[in-house]
């Protein structure tokens, strides 16, 4: 690792992506995350690659799409409203089988809502991220350096898998500066090379390549589809992630992501210094939602506390997770107020005096 | 005299269009093109959504479905990425003049060096011809069964007219399919929209004057007299930019 500097959160992503070889990237000016387009405005031209500011968050998408379309590495980056316009182009994205990165640096909603952090994307990022029957890859990374890492991982496994991958921040996280270092790799720029479906001239040495999502006959979009969630199982067996800590004996188990995470983990210390066992799981993919390692976190627990930055969204996968076989409870702030670790121990606190 | 044959570009397939439709000529032209500047290997194509959503399997470059509207953006992802490409769109009214507006006009004003094939029919053929930005004053359509009324619907947009005050496009030019003439006129301002491209000199948009005889209610050549008789003089053919901008 190279040594470590002082960075925000959204130029570290900005950073990361080149040096995942992201030759382009397609942004719209949208508060809390331009600081990605500002600094890749700068970057790209001198490390050949592109950076174009699309006249719209819709037209952003879609220079994505042609992009990736392409065989190059590509990504786009908004917050929530922003996302909202965008999953039109992510379900073409994800009909045509294309690989991208999309970066949602999350604020309150709904509407125009505000421009403080939250989680209150989780719905449309997890479960609602375009019409039709598909799922992105989701990170949610719960620090600078973690974000930093997700990207190579993120690009990586969009193209193996050729779908797009959301690496879900929230405003906090885009914001706050923290020591972050890259590792030390050469900056070079993807191409089409190994994308041997990619539409970007035969070169008359093969067939045309067709990148589209559109079948009018019901059972070959059935086959297509299908054929595509046999890929996500594969997906799901093999990069499903989520951390635990103090679960083993713990009454209690908080679930949570992101940066509500480092806040919860705050409270559970200090609910541990206190003497309750409580333990803390944080999924680390939010698809592949990490449901067997939040059953196993939570597997001694009497009861289960789920904490975010919205009004429950993650409730009922906390509950699919562990089959309703607990109570589990919610706490949260929501329309870009932070949650407090003191708010958090005191339901802690008051979870524990249940027992 | 030369033999009269198919493009290598245009795919030996039968096409889902209707009798009497311009959209097989275009097409031809579009592929004829191609074979003569012998860029076939180094193109790629982008289809709307609308009548020529299948496109895709007409050519036979590589070829991009955008959804709809947004063919422009689709195709400026391509080309930013491979700047030595030839990337053209090839849209309908409905496509590029009412969802795709934001599209074309940023890609036209950004100078974007693709070409846009635009194809005018004054309705939306795919969905059963309802009315399209381009229906006429008067139209009978699916949606203005009146007649389209200017105090309720509006006007008819002129896109080459429009375009052609944006300092990033090299050509902006009408041109219709209706006769030997006029086709010859149309494949030739297709090339000179790919030879702006091949000099990197800009966008180029040809929007050629079509025929819907199935939605119009016409037989074939009622349909390519309407477009002399109405369309015409509603949308002056020829050059209303020319002119490499850079």
């Amino acid at each position: 690792m190279a040594e470590k500097s002082l960075m925000k959160g959204n130029e570290a992503l900005a950073e990361a992506a080149i040096r995942a070889g992201c030759k382009c990237f397609f942004g719209y000016p949208i508060t809390p995350q331009t600081e990605i387009s500002a600094y890749l405005s700068k970057r790209m031209p001198k490390v050949g690659g592109v950076f174009l500011q699309a006249e719209s968050e819709v037209a952003a998408i879609n220079m994505v799409y042609g992009c990736a379309g392409s065989g190059i590495r590509c990504m786009t980056s908004s917050s929530s409203p922003g996302i909202s316009l965008k999953t039109e182009g992510i379900s073409y994205i994800a009909g045509s089988d294309l690989p991208c990165v999309i970066i949602d640096v999350q604020r309150g909603g709904p509407g125009l809502g505000g421009i403080q952090p939250s989680q209150a994307d989780y719905w449309q990022i997890t479960h609602a991220l375009g019409h039709g029957d598909f799922h992105a890859i989701v990170f949610a990374p719960a620090s600078v350096q973690e974000m930093v890492d997700t990207v190579t991982k993120a690009f990586d496994l969009a193209d193996e898998y050729r779908m797009p991958a959301v690496i879900l921040a929230d405003g906090l996280l885009g914001q706050m500066m923290e020591p972050v270092a890259f590792e030390d790799t050469e900056i070079k720029m993807s191409d089409a090379s190994k994308k041997p479906w990619a539409a970007c001239g035969h070169g008359n040495k093969r067939k045309h390549n067709i990148i589209n999502s559109l079948y009018l006959k019901p059972d070959e979009l059935e086959d297509n589809v299908r054929a595509r969630f046999k890929r996500y199982e594969d997906v799901k067996a093999k990069h499903t992630e989520a951390v635990s800590d103090y679960c083993e004996d713990a009454d209690t188990v908080v679930v949570a992501y992101g940066s509500t995470a480092r806040l919860a983990k705050s409270a559970v210390e200090a609910a541990r210094k206190e003497g309750l066992k409580v333990g803390i799981v944080r999924p680390i993919t939010l698809w592949p939602y990490p449901a067997k390692e939040i059953a196993e976190a939570c597997k001694n627990a009497k009861n289960v506390l789920c904490v975010e930055m919205s009004m429950g969204q993650m409730v009922d996968d906390v509950k699919l997770a562990i089959n309703c076989s607990k109570p589990v409870e919610f706490y949260g702030r929501t329309g870009g107020v932070i949650p407090k670790p003191a708010e958090i121990l005191e339901k802690l606190r008051e979870m524990g005096g249940k027992n | 005299m030369p033999e009269f044959k198919r493009p290598h570009a245009l795919a030996d397939v039968t096409t889902h269009y209707c009798p009497g439709c311009t959209h097989g000529i275009v097409h031809r032209l579009v592929a004829e093109v191609i074979d003569e500047m012998g860029i076939e290997g180094d193109t790629i194509g982008v289809c709307p959504v609308g009548c020529s959503v299948m496109a895709y399997d007409y050519f036979e470059c590589d070829m991009l479905e955008a959804s709809h509207g947004r063919a422009p953006a689709v195709a400026t992802g391509i080309k930013r990425a491979n700047p030595d490409k030839f990337v053209f769109t090839y849209q309908g009214d409905g496509d590029l003049a009412a969802i795709g507006t934001a599209e074309i006009v940023h890609a036209a004003t950004r100078g974007e060096n693709i070409t846009v094939i635009f194809i005018n029919n004054t309705t939306y053929g795919m969905t059963g011809g309802q009315m399209a930005p381009t229906t006429l004053p008067g139209q009978v359509t699916q949606t203005t069964p009146y007649g389209r009324n200017p105090d309720v619907e509006g006007y008819p947009v002129r896109v080459c007219e429009m375009l052609s005050t944006l300092s990033g496009v090299a050509l902006a030019e009408r041109v219709t399919v209706i006769d030997p003439k006029n086709i010859n006129i149309a494949k030739k301002a297709i090339r000179k929209g790919f030879e702006f491209q091949k000099n990197k000199q800009g966008f180029s948009i040809i929007e050629v004057l079509s025929t819907c005889p199935t939605n119009w209610g016409k037989t074939p050549i009622e349909a390519l007299d309407r477009v002399r008789t109405e369309m015409i003089p509603y949308y002056p053919l020829g050059v209303f930019k020319e002119g490499a901008i850079r």
